[in-house]
C-alpha cells in the first residue's frame, strides 16, 4: 500500500508524494527516489546515520519512532539542528505515517 | 615530479583495486587521497560497519576490506600522495597529463583514473558568524602540527572521536583544553569517553556541556570564544588562543568539477558502453564518482569498472600491443618487487 508524504525541499516547493509501505523504504530514500534534492547532497553515507545530510524537520504531529543512540548522537553534532529535526534515513516508510509533512533542512 | 602510468584520484577501494588490475597488465599506479589515510569512506566513516554483498565475502568489516586491499596490491608497490586534495589538471601536448595538488605536489602520467567517490573530505564548519575572519588565526579544522599548540588555552567542539581523542592528546601539551558538546552523552570509544572523564576528573580538561560555541571575538587573531550552555539565561566568555571545531568531515567534489569534465547530477558522465572514459581522452572516472544509464553506487561494481578501465588504458599506452588476458590462476601474480605467486603446479606420476 502507498501512503501519501508532504515533503518541503530545499526550495522551499512542497512536493505530495506516493511512499510504499511494501519494499523496506526509508523517507531518505523517498526523497532520493522522486529526485527532491540533487544527487549527492542527501543520503551521502547511504542510511548509516552517520552523516547528516538527509536531516528534515517534521511539520506534523505524527508519532515517529524513538531515535536510535546513533541518530541522537549524530543530530548533536549536525548544524541547523531544531526540536522536530529528524534524520530521514531512520524514519521508516510505515502505514501509520499516512500524511506525514516534512522539510528538508538546509545543506551545510 | 612524481612520474607513473596511471595516476588514480582517490584511494578508496576501487582505486585500490585499480592498482591490482594494471599491475596483471604490467602498469604503474600512483594514488593521490585528501584524506591522510587510505580506504576513502569505508575508512573514513564506516570502518567498523560490516559489508555483506562483496563476492566471496559473506561478511567484511569496511576497515577489514581496506586491509586485504592493501594487501593484495602490495606487489605492485603503488605510490601515495596522501592528505593532499588534486587541485588542477594540465593537458601537454603528447596527450599526457599533469595533476597539481593543492600543496604543489605535481604528477605525470598518461592515464588519469578518477576514483573520487562522493568527492574529497572536507571540514564541516559551525554555523557562527565571523568563523572565516579567524581561520588560521586561532582557529583550524585539522590538527596538523600539535606543537602549535603547546601551552596555549584551547578550545574544542564536537562530541565524536576525533574530539575526545584530541582533547586526551591536547591536555599533555595546552595549558589548558576545554570541551564543548551539544550533549552530556559523547559517541566513540570506549576507552575515549572514560579517559576524557577521568582527565576531566583530575581537572585537566574543561568539560562544558550541554552546551555550544555561538560567538567568536578578537581583533586580529582569535581571543575569545561565547559559549552557551543550554538552559542558562547568560552567555560566558571564555578566553582562548585556539578553538578547534571538530565536527566531522563531508564530500565535496571540489576542484574536479572544473576541469572540464561533463557532470551530471554531481557525478562524472563516462562511456559504460566500453571502459568508463570522461569526454576528455586518457581521463577515466570509475567507482562512485562516476555516472552513466542504469549506474549503481556499489563497490563490487567500482571493482569491475576499474578492470576495464585499466584494459583501455593499456591499450592507450601501448596502442601497437596486441593483450590477451590472461587468469591469475594461470599466470600468477607478478610483483614488481620480485615476488611471485603461483597456483602449484600438480605432478604427473603414476600410482603403483
Amino acid at each position: 500500500m502507498d501512503i501519501k508524504i508532504k515533503i518541503t525541499d530545499r526550495e522551499g516547493v512542497t512536493h505530495e508524494v506516493d511512499a510504499p509501505t511494501d519494499m523496506n523504504m526509508n523517507l531518505m530514500e523517498i526523497v532520493r527516489s522522486y529526485e527532491l534534492a540533487p544527487e549527492g547532497t542527501i543520503g551521502i553515507c547511504g542510511g548509516m546515520a552517520m552523516c547528516a545530510s538527509c536531516q528534515c524537520y517534521v511539520q506534523s504531529a505524527h508519532a515517529l519512532p524513538e531515535k536510535s543512540d546513533d541518530e541522537d548522537a549524530m543530530l548533536a553534532e549536525a548544524f541547523n539542528v531544531e526540536e522536530n529535526s529528524r534524520l530521514g534515513c531512520q524514519i521508516h516508510i510505515t502505514e501509520d505515517l499516512d500524511g506525514l509533512e516534512v522539510t528538508l533542512a538546509p545543506e551545510d | 615530479m612524481i612520474e607513473t602510468d596511471i595516476l588514480i584520484i582517490g584511494a578508496g577501494p576501487t582505486g585500490l583495486f585499480a592498482v591490482f588490475e594494471a599491475g596483471l597488465l604490467k602498469l604503474k599506479c600512483h594514488l593521490i587521497d585528501a584524506l591522510p589515510q587510505v580506504g576513502g569512506q569505508c575508512s573514513e566513516i564506516y570502518p567498523k560497519k560490516p559489508i555483506y554483498d562483496i563476492p566471496g565475502f559473506p561478511e567484511v568489516l569496511a576497515g577489514d576490506l581496506v586491509t586485504n586491499l592493501m594487501a593484495q596490491i602490495k606487489p605492485f608497490q603503488p605510490g601515495f600522495t596522501l592528505g593532499e586534495r588534486a587541485q588542477t589538471i594540465e593537458k601537454l601536448q603528447d596527450g599526457s597529463f599533469i595533476v597539481t595538488t593543492n600543496k604543489g605536489t605535481k604528477h605525470h602520467a598518461p592515464i588519469v583514473a578518477i576514483a573520487g567517490g562522493l568527492g574529497s573530505f572536507e571540514p564541516r564548519k559551525p554555523l557562527i558568524e565571523n568563523l572565516a575572519k579567524f581561520e588560521d588565526k586561532g582557529i583550524a579544522y585539522i590538527i596538523k602540527d600539535p606543537e602549535v599548540y603547546r601551552n596555549k588555552s584551547v578550545v574544542i567542539a564536537g562530541g565524536g572521536d576525533s574530539a575526545l581523542d584530541w582533547s586526551i592528546f591536547l591536555a599533555d601539551v595546552a595549558e589548558e583544553v576545554t570541551l564543548v558538546h551539544r550533549r552530556n552523552e559523547f559517541r566513540g570509544a570506549l576507552d575515549s569517553v572514560e579517559k576524557v572523564q577521568q582527565l576531566k576528573n583530575e581537572g585537566r580538561i574543561n568539560l562544558v556541556t550541554p552546551a555550544e560555541i555561538v560567538g567568536l571575538q578578537g581583533e586580529d587573531k582569535l581571543e575569545a570564544v561565547v559559549i552557551k550552555k543550554t538552559g542558562a539565561t547568560t552567555d560566558t566568555i571564555l578566553e582562548v588562543d585556539n578553538f578547534i571545531p571538530l565536527f566531522g568531515l563531508s564530500p565535496k567534489l571540489g576542484p574536479i568539477g572544473d576541469w572540464g569534465l561533463e557532470i551530471e547530477r554531481n557525478a562524472i558522465k563516462v562511456d559504460n558502453t566500453l571502459d568508463y572514459q570522461t569526454n576528455i581522452p586518457g581521463i577515466y572516472a570509475i567507482g562512485d564518482v562516476n555516472t552513466y544509464p542504469g549506474k549503481l553506487k556499489l563497490i563490487l561494481c567500482g571493482f569491475h569498472e576499474a578492470t576495464l578501465m585499466c584494459q583501455s588504458a593499456y591499450q592507450k599506452i601501448f596502442p601497437d600491443k596486441k593483450y590477451v588476458m590472461k587468469y591469475t590462476t594461470v599466470g600468477g601474480v607478478q610483483g614488481f618487487d620480485g615476488s611471485k605467486k603461483e597456483a602449484p603446479k600438480a605432478v604427473v606420476k603414476a600410482i603403483d
